[in-house]
């Protein structure tokens, strides 16, 4: 009976947001605001709570045996066409429940603070409370459709709470860009899902359920000779979700959403459904070097242009969501090494550090009177010290100083990336990192070092924020210092436990890859373990070294550009005649170059040649009313019309009608 | 109960005739008419229900038949049946029916007991045309269909109605006609007029042909199909909002189930030549509406071109040829009727309030409306085929039904190219709703215009209701239709979730893309 409650808890650990939602959408402003906060408090806190339950059991159980599925009924179900409504747990869905329940719960209880003076603020609780239902979906679902259901879930609340002030265009514009984006990669998802979808059909045994993951897992054999197809499919959809090249555009705009938003779900969660949906389908993904060598060279290569854009923003959002996309590279660049437990590990880090880093700026922003310009902030330091010092923690763990959590995460990375052989994304990689550590030490001296800056009217008002927003700073302060522990690597002296935990998850993989493809298992992580241990030991004292080293001249350089010698960073704007820096700062320029290729033209074409051409001037026009036959009868009805008897000829009709069928039916 | 309960689908046909004949001559007071209209169509309703919940499942034949000879010594009989496809329409098309009766309540002042009078007699023509099992007998409920419509186009529409209710009328009367001498041909060759005669018959390749070809293209207009549409945009945007309603929520579907019921099963030789055509339309109209709709300053016209569209999906999984794609169809006749069904609705509440649909003259509208731009915003969801809403299923069983459609050549590229409709369909609904209800309230003429009333959320309510009923349990519909769909597709050579059949007949090969490519290598 005991067993039976924690797996029904599954359902439970979805629908209870949904219910806060609900409450709060429908009774919406009947609701006093601090009812409604509460109330959305405590759903994603009682999710929380039940993650935690579901995840003691799952410790409790022997590690091969660790999952626990809940199946709610039939949800497609045609033929051989049989996708269940079903939730499932296993260690990588564990991990991400409890990232996603606690980190959303602080990041609600924040918003109580945050959203005080907003009378909007139930319709901003019951979309935050949906954002979580539609996560916890995707992390949850038993099989690739639930996955997406939860992942257009989450982009419909991106896109609701983006333009939650909706007042502003810009706003409105923002979050339907990035849902339309968003839609491109799903394009590509939905693809790959039929690929699979349509191959594995004929091969289902009865009772298996299409898109499963353990039945997909099952028949990877079946799968092998399209996974390259498949996979890149697949990887459309990540790159629009996880904002990676070519369809990161949308995520700086999100921006222009509320902070708490910005910090849930387009830093710590929804944007790392991309790196959870490629680990979650890593049987697939490992079955296809091609795929696998794209991701982590479409990884990299994010991960440093990112980080360069970053370097030249004033926005202090601006920057932290071009980190952000960088560091979602780095993500996909483990994914892409094979490295999927270190991936993840790299979600759990980021979620902590860069969800702490847009509180922060929340709390910045709050106290300058919403204003985001860093070039107007300056010496916060002092008065806000919580925000200050938990930013610091932040910055340091994002920078990837030893020993806070974003060192060991990032420096696997790159360790893993150098051990399979991918010496040159690790050089990239490397690179970012130095460039990471620069612009955010960049970002802590203009905002919290120096003068203020701002006008006097502002500057009277500033003050740090109240305790609902600064204690989950605190919280996510220590997580972000010692959130990493967890995953120590052995050559440290650590257990690495985070990674056993995930063993069950990614261990399959290197058996089926080394059933089908040899050469695969080399690109695996695990793979590398054997062999010359000594001598990897001790390249990875050096590596890591290196780049704590490299980490600390990036802030150290910050530091000298912007806080003592200001000249250079003049100097630097003025570089090449000024433009190097007005690339960066217009972000190469990648949004004006797909509307002017792409958008523009297609709404040209739709408006003059398909509408007013082809529809108006060729169908309609020659086809239609060229046609003599049908101008004469258009004429002659008129006329009939023009005479105002309608019903007369209604009854004419009818009287026919009845007069034709009775005459039949009798002389018959 | 038994005299109703044995002539069930008499009943539910004719009662809003008899509705109609009664409001044209006794009950014309305009307070009477609406009761007495409104009491009609729920009475309706609840007659259909009894044929919700008495169906059998389980069986795929014709339920409820009620067969009279009629003339000619019994080969022409008034003939009605209801199988899991009729079914599923038929309680669209009276479950639509008060609402629309109630959406009229303010929006149609004049000859009100006229104009009720003829969407009652739509709905009994909608109705007899998806019971009729007779072919002369369906052919007169499908004329029948188009006098209502012509009239309440022409009389209650918009500025330019005649033009668009001439429109309508010649485009379908064209269609028709080629349908009727096909009709007559079979009859000739069966010496019936019974459906089933008909499907006996052996019918040679050429002949066949030809014989799909003149019933299509009556389905196809009524569908429409590109490049058979423009007389959609014209009807849409001059008809009353009630007239958009029934047009979108019931009547386009005419021309997909005919193609269903008859082109398709019929001639079987037609569809194998046609079908890779037939898809390249639908996916053009997939394509082409979405542009087309993404431009246009006109909400209705935005709407009634997004219909372009869908309906391209339609066509797309019945021609796909594949169980799944079919059904899939089917699910979205439903899926569109319901939010497209519920967009021109919500258009007619803004058109009542400011007497205008042009997008330009709006913004901001959310700020004095939220509930009204709630409700829209679920409507666009469903429409753009957001998971947990009808649409998606229906959209996505069709793409996956064309993807993985071995039968028809190029199939599995047409899926590809369809689904960019998933793309278009998201830009330029969410761009028309950013324009309208987002942003500033910039034009004075839109302030302190009143929310929805209780009435318009009486109407709005039990649509969005099912929308998200069939997007978490489609089953609702699909369990009824499966053993249906396979007896009407069964003269078809259609890939069945297990595709043995296929298997036998081509290289077996475990991926699809060669399968493909080998044959039309040959």
């Amino acid at each position: 009976m005991e067993s039976h409650t924690t797996e029904m808890m599954l359902r439970w650990i979805v629908v209870v947001p949904l219910l806060g939602a609900a409450l709060n959408g429908l009774l919406n402003r009947r609701l006093p605001r601090q009812v409604a906060g509460l109330l959305a408090c405590t759903a994603v806190g009682i999710s929380f709570a039940m993650s935690v339950l579901v995840f003691l059991r799952l410790a409790g159980m022997p590690a091969e045996a660790r999952f626990l599925s809940d199946t709610v009924t039939t949800w497609i179900g045609f033929g051989n066409l049989q996708v269940d409504l079903g939730f499932a747990i296993d260690p990588l869905s564990a991990v991400m429940a409890l990232i996603v329940t606690g980190v959303g719960f602080l990041i609600h209880i924040y918003s109580l603070g945050y959203m005080a003076h907003d009378k909007g603020s139930p319709r901003f609780f019951a979309y935050l409370n949906l954002f979580i239902f539609a996560m916890m979906t995707l992390v949850l679902g038993e099989n690739l459709l639930m996955l997406f259901v939860g992942w257009e879930g989450v982009g419909l609340c991106s896109y609701l709470l983006i333009s939650f002030w909706f007042t502003d265009e810009a706003n409105a514009a923002a979050g339907k860009k990035a849902f339309v984006v968003n839609r491109i990669g799903d394009f590509g998802f939905l693809l790959g899902m039929f690929l699979i979808g349509s191959t594995l059909l004929p091969h289902l045994g009865a009772g298996e359920g299409l898109f499963n993951f353990q039945v997909l897992q099952h028949h990877t054999g079946t799968l092998a000779p399209l996974a390259t197809a498949i996979c890149l499919l697949l990887f459309v959809g990540a790159t629009g979700k996880s904002a990676q090249i070519p369809l990161y555009i949308w995520l700086p705009d999100a921006m222009a959403g509320p902070t708490p938003v910005s910090a849930l779900i387009h830093a710590a969660t929804m944007v790392t459904a991309g790196v959870y949906m490629i680990a979650r389908l890593n049987f697939l993904f490992v079955l296809s070097p091609a795929a696998m060598t794209v991701i982590a060279v479409v990884g990299a290569v994010t991960a440093i242009f990112a980080s360069t854009i970053a370097l030249a923003q004033n926005d202090i959002k601006k920057v932290l969501a071009y980190s952000t996309v960088s560091q979602l590279g780095y993500m996909m660049l483990a994914c892409g090494v094979g490295a999927f437990a270190v991936g993840i590990f790299h979600v759990m880090t980021h979620a902590f550090f860069k969800a702490l880093l847009f509180l922060g700026s929340g709390s910045v922003i709050h106290a300058m009177s919403d204003e985001q310009d860093m070039r107007v902030m300056g010496g916060l330091r002092r008065k806000l010290p919580v925000t200050f010092w938990t930013f610091i923690a932040g910055t340091l763990a994002l920078a990837g100083i030893a020993p806070l959590a974003g060192f060991f995460s990032k420096d696997e990375i790159l360790w893993k990336t150098w051990s399979s052989g991918h010496t040159l994304l690790w050089a990239v990689g490397f690179l970012a990192a130095g460039l990471t550590a620069f612009y955010m030490m960049r970002l802590v001296v203009l905002t919290f070092f120096g003068e203020n800056r701002a006008s006097a009217e502002v500057k009277s008002h500033i003050h740090e924020s109240p305790a609902t927003m600064t204690i989950p700073l605190v919280v996510l302060a220590i997580l972000s210092i010692a959130g990493g522990w967890v995953g120590i690597p052995h050559f440290l002296g650590g257990g690495a436990q985070f990674e056993q935990w995930l063993e069950p998850v990614f261990a399959q993989h290197a058996v089926a890859a080394e059933a089908g493809h040899g050469a695969v298992a080399q690109v695996a992580g695990h793979a590398v373990e054997h062999g010359a241990e000594h001598s990897d030991t001790t390249m990875e004292w050096i590596l890591a070294g290196a780049s704590l080293t490299w980490g600390l001249l990036g802030l150290l350089a910050g530091y000298l550009v912007y806080a003592r010698k200001v000249g250079i960073a003049t100097t630097f704007q003025k570089l090449g005649g000024g433009w190097p820096h007005r690339l960066l700062l217009h972000k190469y320029y990648v949004d004006e170059i797909y509307e002017g290729a792409i958008i523009r033209p297609g709404f040209r074409l739709s408006r003059t040649v398909l509408w007013r051409v082809v529809d108006m001037g060729i169908i309609d026009g020659i086809l239609v009313k060229g046609s003599a036959l049908v101008v004469a009868v258009v004429g002659s009805v008129l006329r009939l019309f023009q005479n105002g008897l309608v019903r007369f000829y209604a009854w004419s009709f009818t009287l026919g009608v009845t007069v034709f069928v009775l005459y039949l039916s009798f002389s018959g | 109960m038994s005299f109703i309960t044995d002539h069930i689908l008499t009943w539910v046909t004719f009662l809003p005739l008899a509705g109609a004949l009664l409001l044209w001559t006794v009950v014309r007071r305009e307070a009477q008419a609406r009761i007495f209209a409104m009491a009609i169509a729920l009475a309706d309703f609840v007659l259909s229900l009894h044929l919700w919940f008495h169906f059998d499942t389980g069986r795929g034949d014709d339920q409820f038949v009620e067969r009279v000879a009629w003339l000619f010594n019994g080969q022409i009989s008034y003939h009605l049946g209801m199988d899991g496809i009729s079914l599923v329409l038929v309680m669209l098309t009276t479950f639509l029916g008060p609402l629309v009766v109630l959406s009229t309540w303010r929006a149609v002042t004049e000859r009100v007991a006229g104009f009720l009078g003829f969407v009652l007699f739509l709905q009994a023509a909608m109705l007899g045309t998806f019971f009729a099992r007779d072919m002369l007998l369906f052919y007169v409920f499908w004329e029948a269909m188009l006098i209502p419509m012509y009239f309440i186009i022409g009389i209650w529409g918009g500025q330019q109605r005649i033009y668009a209710a001439v429109k309508f009328f010649i485009f379908t009367m064209v269609g028709s006609v080629f349908m009727l001498v096909g009709i007559i041909y079979l009859y000739l060759q069966a010496g019936s007029m019974n459906l089933t005669d008909f499907l006996n018959l052996q019918i040679g390749h050429e002949a066949q042909l030809w014989l799909f070809a003149a019933f299509f293209l009556a389905f196809a207009i009524k569908v429409p199909l590109f490049p058979l549409h423009t007389w959609l945009p014209d009807a849409h945007v001059q008809a009353p909002t009630a007239g958009s309603v029934i047009l979108a929520g019931v009547l386009l579907k005419m021309g997909t189930y005919g193609m269903l019921r008859f082109a398709m099963p019929l001639f079987p030789e037609g569809v194998a030549y046609f079908a890779p055509y037939i898809n390249i339309l639908a996916v053009i109209g997939i394509i082409y509406g979405a542009l087309v709709a993404m431009v246009q300053p006109d909400v209705k016209k935005l709407v009634a071109y997004s219909s372009v569209s869908h309906l391209g999906f339609v066509v797309l999984g019945l021609f796909s040829l594949t169980s799944v794609g079919i059904a899939g169809g089917v699910f979205q006749m439903l899926a569109h009727g319901l939010s497209t069904g519920a967009l021109f609705l919500l258009v007619g509440v803004i058109y009542e309030r400011r007497h205008t649909r042009e997008v330009s003259e709006f913004g901001g509208l959310a700020h004095g409306m939220p509930l009204y731009a709630t409700f829209f915003m679920i409507a666009t969801l469903a429409s753009i085929g957001l998971p947990g809403l009808a649409g998606f299923v229906g959209e996505f069983m069709i793409l996956f039904g064309a993807f993985s459609s071995q039968a028809v050549a190029h199939a599995r590229l047409m899926a590809i190219l369809a689904a960019t409709g998933v793309v278009l369909g998201a830009i330029y609904m969410l761009w028309m709703y950013q324009r309208v209800f987002l942003g500033k309230l910039k034009n004075v003429k839109n302030e302190g215009l009143p929310d929805l009333s209780l009435r318009e959320m009486a109407v709005l309510i039990p649509l969005v209701v099912f929308m998200f009923w069939l997007g978490v349990r489609p089953g609702l519909v699909l369990d009824r239709l499966g053993p249906s769909l396979e007896k009407v597709t069964a003269p078809l050579n259609i890939q069945a979730d297990d595709h043995h059949i296929l298997q036998s007949s081509t290289t077996a090969t475990d991926n699809p893309v060669f399968v493909i490519r080998n044959t039309e290598g040959q």
